[in-house]
């Protein structure tokens, strides 16, 4: 190895550089919010040293459910059927609770055709960064409303949506899920502090990702366009992430800022921007999701965290190592076995 | 014809049928098991047909008992013996039966008054139940076992065989086998004391049982998956398909624990509904666990766009579908091999998928146990096709045998095959069999990553639109299925003459009583039992060399008369559809009677 010229690209704690992270170029269309979210999941696994062998990208269908081929390509994808991502998270990780795996999914895909699945996914507590790219509309069939479309919103050529829309994060934080967050695929800043938040949680991380579509939702009257998520975003705090081989060396800012650790020693800092907002509170996270909603605004940051709600693997505490790789020697019981039962049922 | 007691007063010997009319949710399932089990012991072969309602209390139910010499185990249409404890049904339950039959009653129904030409033995039950138990609140589970008493002393069953009966049927819980005992005693007791002897039913000690198990369908399903080393388990509850899982729970919570740390190596979860559960298979499967989930028609039907992506991307998983009447609900809680084309084509586009049919409680467990190392080697799913039939009743097997050979695990490669490998691609063909090399998630190394799409690939996995890639990978996938041919269980053959019958799964009794009778009266038959779809050659061959063939089958349509049709339309001509499905399980006589009515 020849010494670091000074031209070096940076490398994480695996030596490895950010393009170690990238995935297939990207056939969105340009300027689509789901790009600039595959970009903080690719800077946030590289910030974080995440090794690709182990970890998985799931998917249902959507333009949003295409992006796990455009990021970590050294990983496992699977861009399974349209709503169902959740059950192929759950599967791949009763097989291998080794694995980290990072599903990405559409407002369409979880909100409607997918919104059983969903609800029973965070009712497990699966462990799995879920990212939802939420744009108010299916993008790949065209630019029909989704459940998350707000009233009043009109589509391109000019229907108004008048069903009320269901909202992803009060619904995670009354499921019981333990990481509920909200952000804007314009704000790589904070997008990427809550992936990297997500990626160190042991349980099912839900992300409301807003990810304006400007093929055909894009319009200054869409609640979910650029203009109108970057004029209405209220960030709750100002968010910190410190990982856990880095805690002992980084010293966390004291004074208004809250900590949470994860159950692997990562920290994340809250410095509060609004009021007190306490992301421990379930009660206290309600009522300011429900309060900015009355004022058209996007909350966003990480606003409810359990780091310690027991996982599926608390409910089906089958043994440590991967049962997918098992030997048989350890899933097969013996002759003995067999005869012992033959003999009960004679 | 050995049948019933309308054609003579001769004693039959260990063949005839019983059948005892109950309430469903009154206990009466203990009790009948009981005297089925103890005429087992007797060394008499025995099957048993519990007819049941979609319902959890209430409504009428009726369990067939047969024993037969000659080891007739399919249903039997006539009745010998009726036991008539059900109000509502009792004029019904009487009216069909054959002149000369017995009866025995709940005395204050007052049957006998309705024919003169029944044998009739009327008990009065609560009398007897009031006397033998003195816990009011038990009385009416106890009711039964009094018949179970009654029927013994009158048929000559031993009340040894009785009791041991009792104590297995009610394992662990002495108190209600002692209970039990008593009640039978008390109605041999009466009987002896009261009831004239008859001499037209009888059983008598044999040893045609000796070394056999008795068990039902599910039972054999969940243990061929516990000794294949099953992983991961995704379900949701359906009638008859639940027990499957819930045996094997229970199986699990003894066999699958890991010695050191007690934890458990299976993972079995409850899902919110079909989909989801095939969902979590197929990405277990896709990540390396052997897994499996179990369902009837309905949990297919839902299924079906997921079994349509696990066939595309090659991802393994088991299928146990318990099939009952359909279509929709139908009739929940009776048998039908519906779901014969459904789960050979299972989904859109163009699939074909792999089906065992397992006729016996041996094959139930073995094609069970076959099914994961075939998922695993054609990385597909796999369809293991039984019936509430099977699934469900009671019956007698051989024990089984160990399988004592390693688990085929199909082409996987690890870290090291890949760090050798120059130009690895997910579907590439290096075999000639159609069947390319995998890789699981968390394979060490930096190589063998892939991405699984259900959209059109290449490949190297990689999304194409090109028609040749379209084309290479159907005709593969298609390729894969005679691949399968050299995999899956032969059909059974019998016989040589040109007078065929072809038949699978829970069919298999009635066939076999079928020719004894037709051969009786003078028409000889050949008998090929499918085991599997794909079909292989020697199905080719055998309907080449048959004059006619009746195909028997418990549907409407006659599905596998189709698939034959569709495979084999040089022999389409000779195919005879022998056709059953009322709900109930087949019986020879109607075989006989469909057979006889082409040949008139
Ligand atoms: C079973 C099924 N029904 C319908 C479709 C068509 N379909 C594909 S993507 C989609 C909606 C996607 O919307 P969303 O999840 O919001 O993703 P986006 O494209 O907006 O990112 C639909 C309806 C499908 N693929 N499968
Ligand atoms: S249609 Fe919308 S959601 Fe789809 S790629 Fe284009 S901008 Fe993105
Ligand atoms: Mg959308």
């Amino acid at each position: 190895m020849t010494t670091a010229a000074p031209s070096a690209p940076a490398t994480n704690r695996l030596g490895l550089t950010k393009q170690d992270y990238v995935g297939s170029k990207s056939t969105l269309c340009p300027g689509c919010g789901h790009d600039a979210i595959t970009a903080q999941i690719i800077a946030a696994a590289w910030e974080m040293g995440l090794e690709g062998s182990k970890v998985t990208k799931l998917s249902g269908i959507g333009c949003s459910s295409k992006s796990p081929a455009y990021f970590l390509n050294q990983s496992w994808g699977f861009n399974s059927v349209h709503g169902r991502a959740a059950a192929i998270a759950t599967g791949t990780a009763l097989a291998n609770k080794t694995l980290k795996n990072i599903l990405v999914s559409g407002d369409g895909d979880s909100m409607s055709i997918g919104m059983g699945q969903l609800v029973h996914l965070i009712r497990r507590n699966v462990p799995v960064v879920y990212i939802l790219e939420d744009n108010g509309v299916y993008g790949l069939t065209k630019g029909q409303f989704s459940a998350t479309a707000d009233v009043g919103s009109t589509l391109k050529h000019g229907d108004v949506n008048e069903i009320p829309p269901i909202d992803p994060c009060s619904l995670a934080i009354e499921l019981g899920c333990g990481f509920v967050a909200r952000s804007f695929s314009g704000n790589p800043k904070q997008l990427n502090a809550i992936l990297k938040a997500a990626m160190a949680h042991t349980g099912c991380a839900i992300i409301d990702v807003i990810s304006p579509c400007v093929t055909f939702n894009n319009h200054d009257s869409s609640t979910k366009s650029y203009k109108n998520a970057k004029d209405h975003d209220y960030p709750v705090h100002d968010l910190g992430f410190v990982q856990y081989n880095e805690v002992e060396e980084v010293e966390i800012r004291a004074g208004d800022a809250r900590e949470v650790a994860f159950p692997d020693g990562s920290v994340v800092s809250f410095r509060a921007v609004k009021d007190d907002y306490d992301p421990t509170n379930k009660l206290a996270a309600m009522q300011a999701i429900h309060a900015s909603k009355a004022k058209q605004e996007f909350l966003t940051g990480i606003l409810y965290l359990d780091p310690q709600a027991p996982t599926i693997h608390h409910f089906c505490p089958t043994v440590d190592e991967p049962l997918a790789t098992l030997p048989q020697a350890r899933t097969q019981p013996g002759p003995e076995a067999l005869e012992r039962i033959m003999q009960g049922l004679m | 014809m050995t049948t019933s007691l309308a054609e003579g007063s001769a004693t039959l010997v260990n063949d005839f049928s019983i059948e005892v009319a109950t309430v469903n949710g009154s206990g009466s399932q203990t009790a009948n098991n009981v005297l089925m089990r103890t005429i087992f012991q007797m060394g008499v072969p025995v099957s048993g047909k519990n007819l049941f309602p979609s319902n959890i209390a209430g409504l009428p139910t009726w369990f067939q008992i047969r024993a037969s010499a000659k080891g007739y185990v399919a249903r039997k249409h006539d009745i010998d013996l009726m036991i008539c404890m059900n109000p509502e049904t009792a004029k019904e339950d009487v009216a069909k039966l054959k002149p000369g039959a017995i009866c025995i009653f709940d005395e204050p129904l007052k049957l006998d008054s309705l024919r003169t030409d029944l044998i009739w033995y009327p008990v009065p039950f609560q009398k007897l139940v009031t006397a033998s138990c003195p816990e009011p609140k038990l009385h009416k589970l106890i009711k039964n076992m009094i018949y179970v008493g009654v029927a013994a002393q009158l048929l000559g069953l031993d009340m040894a065989e009785a009791k041991s009966a009792i104590t297995k049927q009610l394992k662990g819980k002495a108190k209600a086998a002692e209970l039990n005992h008593v009640a039978a005693q008390a109605g041999y007791d009466w009987a002896a004391a009261n009831m004239p002897e008859q001499h037209r039913l009888k059983i008598v000690r044999d040893d045609k049982t000796r070394g056999q198990i008795m068990l039902d369908g599910n039972s054999a399903c969940a243990l061929g998956a516990i000794f294949a080393g099953v992983t991961v388990v995704g379900w949701y509850p359906i009638t008859p398909a639940s027990t499957v899982v819930e045996y094997l729970i229970d199986y699990a919570d003894e066999l699958r624990k890991d010695p050191v740390t007690g934890r458990p190596t299976v993972a079995i979860v409850q899902m919110e509904d079909e989909l989801a559960s095939a969902g979590v298979i197929l990405a277990a499967g896709w990540a390396g666990a052997r897994s499996m989930t179990s369902t009837a028609g309905p949990g297919i039907s839902l299924m079906s766009e997921f079994i349509g992506l696990g066939y595309f991307v090659e991802a393994p998983a088991v299928f146990v579908n318990v099939q009952r009447t359909g279509p929709s609900t139908g009739l929940p809680t009776r048998t039908q091999q519906g779901d014969i084309e459904l789960c050979a084509k299972a989904s859109h586009g163009d699939t074909h998928h792999v089906c065992l049919y397992p006729a016996n409680m041996e094959e139930c467990f073995r094609f069970t146990y076959d099914a994961f190392d075939l998922a695993e080697r054609l990385q597909t799913p796999i369809f293991l096709m039984t019936d509430l039939d099977l699934g469900m009743q009671n019956w007698a097997s051989k024990p089984f045998t160990f399988p004592g050979k390693p688990f085929d695990r199909g082409k996987v490669l690890g870290e090291k095959e890949l760090a050798e490998l120059k130009d690895w691609g997910r579907y590439k063909d290096l075999d000639g069999d159609a069947i390319c090399a995998r890789t699981l998630p968390g394979t060490p190394g930096g190589k063998g990553a892939y991405f699984t799409r259900g959209t059109g690939h290449n490949e190297y996995a990689y999304y194409s639109e090109k028609p040749d890639d379209w084309t290479k990978l159907v005709d593969r996938l298609r390729r894969k299925l005679e691949t399968a041919k050299s995999l899956v269980p032969r059909p059974v053959v019998d016989g040589e003459d040109r007078r065929g019958i072809l038949a699978f799964g829970s069919s298999d009794p009635a066939v076999f009583e079928a020719r004894d009778l037709l051969r009786a009266a003078g028409k000889e038959t050949s008998y090929l039992r499918l085991r599997a779809f794909p079909f292989t050659a020697e199905v080719d061959a055998w309907l080449e060399a048959r004059e006619v063939v009746y195909v028997v089958e418990q549907n409407r349509d006659g599905q596998m008369t189709a698939l034959l049709r569709d495979f084999y339309p040089q022999h389409a001509m000779r195919f005879r559809k022998v056709l059953h499905y009322d709900g109930t399980a087949l019986n020879a006589q109607t075989l006989v009677d469909q057979i006889s009515g082409y040949e008139k």
